[in-house]
């Protein structure tokens, strides 16, 4: 039980879908998750991969509740937060992450980095902000020097680190990770995926990583949970699913993968 | 003979900051070349400074570029317009923003065949549906009275492409065709590319960053970096050993799923130490003889 962090039972969730909504009368609800059920054990680096419109987002933020599911159930280290309200979450907050995909979005234009990393510090209430935000900066290897810069003033992979300091800040359990360096050039996604190695072995985190690319999630990721069409079609130890692809999906989806080769039967 | 020449192509921000320095790219008829870089090289420019949509800022000046036997410096604007529209066509990045959310599909095929061209707008109806066709587009005729948000990604892309084709252009430029896409559409619209060059015979100028892509659709690759070329080699000579250790470091840097376990090597600081040092010794060679 105490060894795992989620855990996740027949989730299930819907939209209204507006483009399809009679004049009089609410829109009809189109599901993006069809009842999903796994668990996340504590420790664990969990990559999520799917297509677009596959709702691999929207699992990642049912989990850290930034959306309500409409049934099932989700347990946070044994807490149901399900349906809990605003209020009640709050303390929980400090204990799950998220790290967002676009770090020019996700980093207010007016705010220098100390004042973004010390935000949610504030927030949650905690003692020791300045030397908090030094260690934040210390850890995802920027200058703390930095602290009094604009987002704009950085690159995308120095921003990317801004944003992973601020989720690892609070020092929490879970980092919720939602294709955080398919925006970036390889050569500061290699970078910005050795540090996330590094952060989740040294505080020993629990990671979740939502991904459309597999070859980053190989790297990464001890499990793989593969969506499609909002249903689980595979959940496999990362080195099983390589080895032996079994849903049809998975197999699509790695032959379609284009590898640096000019040899490789790509049918 | 080739299609396109690009020589000593100097582009610079306001007439100072060089965007792109003394590039020097030929294309020849039939030919896929890829741009690779990472973003800032100066990919995208390079295509742009052939179709003459550089941003107000950017400015040619320096270089020539030769389509077809003529320099387009020497046009006027209206005949640099003419042949550029006759000769060249673009597949841009984003499918969605390409294409004008609020008028039908149809029209924004054939439009450029009539305004342009001087088609009859019958035959350029009849040539867009051929196309929508060759394209693989089921139900031709119902997309042509479709808007684009009623189409799904890969068939936006599709339809660009038709686009692209439709009036035989000799050279078309691909800006990051596929990035927008998911990695089972994007196999699709990378073959339907394929395809489709090697029917009609058209070059192809690539702009990607992911080298995966290069290695399935290219013959030959320019890489750039900070707007300087660094490379100009064949795809095949490339992967089996890259010619500048910048680039071997780009490849090194790329993901490959099929490592276990396979560490990712960040493009070293020194590496990119000595690429800086040598853009910063060819600005001083461009100054002292400009």
């Amino acid at each position: 039980m105490s060894d795992v962090i989620y855990d996740v039972k027949d989730l299930r969730l819907s939209f209204p879908d507006m483009s399809r909504k009679p004049i009089l009368g609410p829109a009809p609800r189109i599901e993006i998750l069809k009842g999903l059920t796994f668990q996340i054990p504590k420790g664990e680096v969990l990559g999520i991969v799917g297509g677009s419109g596959s709702g691999k987002s929207t699992l990642g933020r049912a989990l850290i509740r930034l959306i309500e599911p409409d049934s099932g159930q989700i347990d946070f280290e044994g807490t149901d937060i399900t349906h809990m309200g605003e209020d009640e979450l709050r303390p929980l907050r400090r204990r799950f992450q998220m790290i967002f995909q676009d770090p020019l979005s996700s980093l207010n234009p007016r705010r220098r980095v100390a004042g973004i990393i010390a935000g949610p510090l504030r927030l949650q209430g905690l003692e020791g902000i300045d030397t908090r935000v030094n260690e934040a900066l210390d850890m995802v290897g920027l200058p703390r020097s930095f602290a009094s810069r604009y987002p704009h003033e950085l690159s995308g992979g120095q921003r990317q680190r801004v944003g992973i300091a601020r989720a690892i800040a609070l020092s929490p359990d879970f980092i919720l990770a939602d294709e955080i360096v398919s925006g970036l050039d390889v050569s500061s996604q290699a970078q910005v995926l050795n540090l996330l190695e590094e952060l989740v072995r040294e505080l020993g985190l629990t990671l979740a990583f939502i991904s459309h690319d597999l070859s980053v999630i190989r790297r990464l990721c001890s499990r793989i949970l593969v969506l499609y069409q909002g249903e689980i079609v595979e959940n496999a130890a990362t080195a099983d699913l390589f080895a032996a692809p079994a849903a049809p999906y998975t197999q699509e989806l790695l032959s379609a993968i284009p590898l640096p080769d000019p040899d490789q039967v790509w049918a | 003979m080739s299609f396109l020449s690009i020589q000593d192509l100097t582009v610079r921000l306001r007439g100072n900051l060089p965007i792109l320095r003394r590039v020097s790219i030929d294309v020849a008829a039939g030919e896929v070349r890829a741009l690779v870089g990472e973003s800032g090289a100066g990919k995208s420019m390079i295509g742009k400074s052939v179709l003459g949509t550089l941003p107000q800022a950017l400015g040619i000046t320096g270089g020539r570029i030769i389509l077809d036997g003529e320099d387009l410096e020497q046009l006027s604007p209206r005949a640099r317009r003419q042949r550029i529209g006759a000769k060249v066509a673009l597949i841009p990045q984003d499918p969605l923003t390409a294409l004008n959310p609020s008028r039908r599909v149809g029209p924004q095929i054939t439009n450029r065949l009539v305004d342009i061209l001087g088609w009859s707008r019958k035959a350029a109806e009849a040539r867009a549906l051929e196309l929508l066709e060759e394209v693989h587009i089921p139900d031709p005729a119902r997309v042509m009275r479709a808007y684009p948000h009623e189409l799904s990604g890969g068939m936006r892309q599709r339809i660009l492409i038709a686009s692209a084709f439709a009036a035989e252009p000799k050279l078309i430029i691909a800006d990051e065709p596929t990035t927008a896409l998911d990695v089972t559409v994007q196999k699709q619209i990378l073959r339907l590319i394929s395809e489709m060059q090697q029917r009609h015979g058209t070059a192809l100028l690539f702009v990607t960053h992911d080298l995966g892509v290069v290695s399935k659709v290219c013959q030959t690759m320019t890489v750039l970096y900070s707007g300087m070329v660094v490379e100009d080699t064949n795809v095949r000579d490339f992967f089996a050993s890259p010619g500048h250790p910048y680039s071997a470091a780009l490849l090194a840097a790329t993901p490959k799923y099929t490592d276990p376990d396979g560490s990712l090597t960040p493009v070293p600081d020194a590496v990119i130490r000595a690429v800086e040092e040598e853009v910063a010794g060819f600005d001083r060679e461009m100054e002292g003889a400009p």
